[in-house]
């Protein structure tokens, strides 16, 4: 029984991050309504400037703080040189000048930072274990990173229902040119989008580096990961994004917690220790292939 | 136009000429020694076969589809699958492996052929992650790691293991490919697909199931998808979930927009462009300064950028204008 409750919670933390990373992909569909294959490119970049600057603040809080509005600059930047002038192009160019930008960045980091994986610590005061539940601990870091990732998910939602800028955001979500029209400057609302999901993207980067470790490439996986998790929600909805990510994160974890030891029974250790994150995945895909087969337009979006 | 007509214009004669120095490739490589050469213009032949099928619906079809290495992964599986249970006759391997690409190609088009937009793009992407990840959980067939496999064999008609034979059958089935898709293309059936491309609500109003060309067209450019796997297979004796990457998928959509969409040879030209560009920058590269060779993507992908941005009839635009 704990070790369902832990599971489940590291399915959530795994979600979270997720959604940290579909949030600002579904934020720069709906708005910009632009396909970006490089944000887990961002991703990337955000684990690397954290831990570039964690080496030399010598302080896990102190990097991982400065490393955001650092991201949010890299991401103002490619949205002025590239990504502005492609929210007019259809979405194959997109697909192709930004899978243009991963060559790039993955390439960029391996002259920055050289080719080996770079590991960030976890930081002193996070190295041990909460207990959730009387009895029953749980890594702090994984912890905080559920807090964190509610957090974030809490600003969200606020920014977006509550605040001007969010209003914008919904206004320009449903239709760009009125509102554009209306007066609103929509190119600064188009960068400081872009430059959120940046800084998004990045925040989930380095929470996830001393879970995983900073590669290149580290984002091209779980970027696909955050595309099915907005089908599956719908395009351009944060609620839908919200919900597809816990979902996907629960059964990424139920598949890697669980099915070894249930294909154990009848396959041999190293067959099922091989086939199971495999299944996982595929479990994933099927998820969403349904979700399209009943709701073309996936779990939250718009009927067209 | 007439066959010898079309030699005057200048794309006819660049792509006969093209097309000669194809079809001779082994003798020079043999006249000058670059076996290399050859292994280069086997991939070359066989990334064609790919790319002109994707452009069937991606070029004529405007079907964005972003799992077509899925096929070359199919392909490959079921030949290397075979031929690991001993089963090595051509003749028995490729029918299956053409078999097992169109029904996957099927399946997955009546899937996705539901969607539009964006969620197409990612749902046939999420088809071929699928594929990815079950190749690299067979741990019977080397699971991540690939496997090594022996070639088919065509007893008595040709050997795969010689070099220059099996680039000559790679060069015939282009040629048949080509052939196809220019058939294809000029069809009723071609121009239903190219009609819907431009307004699928007109086609609809003139009584034609779009959907349903549509899924027989994803049909078939997944069986020629999967030709091409059988061929990448035999040409590395080789088989690993690599095969069938996203990224591959990526370099597919971007030979064909790089060639020139909805043209007959613009697959070929692509290819041709994106070996020799990656073939041509690491040495150019190293040039500028020892060792930078390496990171020759750093140059190709803002080309990339590029070309989405500025090169919208891609290669084959350049040769003027076409007729018809």
């Amino acid at each position: 029984m704990d070790y369902l409750l832990l599971q489940v919670l590291n399915g959530v933390q795994l979600g979270l991050l997720m959604f940290l990373l579909a949030a600002g992909l579904t934020l720069t569909f709906g708005i910009m309504d632009l396909v970006n294959l490089a944000h887990g490119s961002l991703y990337m970049m955000g684990a690397y400037i954290a831990w570039m600057l964690i080496g030399w603040t010598d302080s896990f809080v102190l990097g991982a703080l400065l490393a955001l509005p650092a991201t949010f600059l890299l991401g103002i930047v490619v949205e002025a040189i590239v990504m502005r002038r492609l929210y007019v192009r259809d979405h194959l160019e997109q697909v192709l000048a930004t899978f243009g930008l991963i060559l790039f960045f993955n390439e960029l980091v391996r002259v920055i930072w050289g080719p080996a994986g770079k590991s960030i610590a976890v930081p002193a005061f996070l190295n041990r274990t909460v207990e959730i539940l009387p009895g029953v601990p749980y890594p702090a870091y994984r912890f905080a990173i559920i807090v964190v990732g509610a957090l974030v998910a809490i600003l969200l939602a606020w920014l977006v229902a509550r605040t001007r800028i969010g209003m914008l955001i919904r206004a320009g979500a449903s239709n760009r040119r009125m509102i554009g029209a209306l007066g609103v400057n929509i190119e600064l609302l188009f960068t400081l989008v872009f430059g959120l999901g940046a800084v998004f993207a990045g925040l989930a980067g380095l929470m996830a580096a001393p879970i995983t470790s900073v590669k290149i490439g580290m984002g091209d996986d779980i970027l696909i990961l955050a595309f099915v998790i907005i089908v599956i929600g719908g395009i351009g909805s944060i609620k839908g994004a919200f919900v597809a990510a816990m979902v996907v994160g629960q059964i990424d974890i139920v598949g890697r917690a669980f099915l070894p030891d249930f294909l154990k029974t009848f396959l041999s250790a190293s067959a099922a220790s091989s086939a199971a994150p495999a299944i996982s995945q595929v479990l994933i895909y099927i998820v969403m292939a349904g979700v399209l087969v009943w709701r073309p337009t996936g779990l939250f979006g718009q009927r067209t | 136009m007439s066959l010898l007509a079309s030699l005057r214009t200048p794309r006819g004669l660049i792509t006969a000429l093209l097309l000669l120095v194809l079809a001779v490739l082994p003798l020079l490589t043999q006249a000058f020694d670059q076996r290399y050469l050859l292994s280069i213009g086997t991939r070359i032949v066989i990334w064609s076969i790919a790319a002109i099928s994707l452009n069937m619906i991606l070029g004529y079809g405007g079907m964005v589809s972003f799992g077509h290495a899925v096929f070359f992964g199919i392909g490959g599986y079921a030949v290397g699958i075979l031929s690991h249970h001993g089963v090595a006759g051509g003749f028995i391997q490729w029918p299956v492996a053409i078999v097992a690409a169109t029904l996957w190609a099927a399946l997955v088009g009546a899937l996705s052929l539901r969607t539009r937009g964006l969620y197409f793009i990612m749902i046939t992407l999420a088809f071929a992650q699928l594929v990815f990840y079950v190749g690299g959980g067979l741990e019977a067939y080397g699971a991540d790691d690939g496997l090594n496999i022996s070639r088919s064999r065509f007893p008595g008609l040709v050997d795969l293991r010689d070099k220059a034979s099996f680039y000559w059958l790679c060069f015939a089935l282009l040629c048949g490919t080509l052939w196809f898709c220019s058939r294809f293309a000029n069809s009723r059936f071609g121009l239903v697909i190219r009609g819907a491309k431009s307004n699928e609500l007109r086609m609809t109003a003139l009584g034609f199931p779009v959907f349903r060309y549509r899924l027989a067209a994803f049909t078939l450019s997944g069986a020629f998808g999967g030709l091409s796997g059988i061929l990448l297979a035999n040409e590395g004796a080789y088989i690993s979930p690599a095969m069938m990457s996203w990224v591959k998928s990526g370099d597919l959509i971007v030979i064909v927009v790089l060639g020139g969409m909805g043209t007959l040879f613009g697959p070929l030209y692509g290819t041709i462009a994106f070996f020799v560009l990656e073939e041509s920058l690491k040495p150019l590269l190293d040039l500028v300064r020892k060792g930078w060779g390496e990171y020759w993507q750093i140059v190709f992908g803002p080309m990339l950028v590029l070309i989405a941005l500025y090169a919208r009839g891609g290669i084959d635009s350049l040769f003027g204008r076409r007729h018809g």
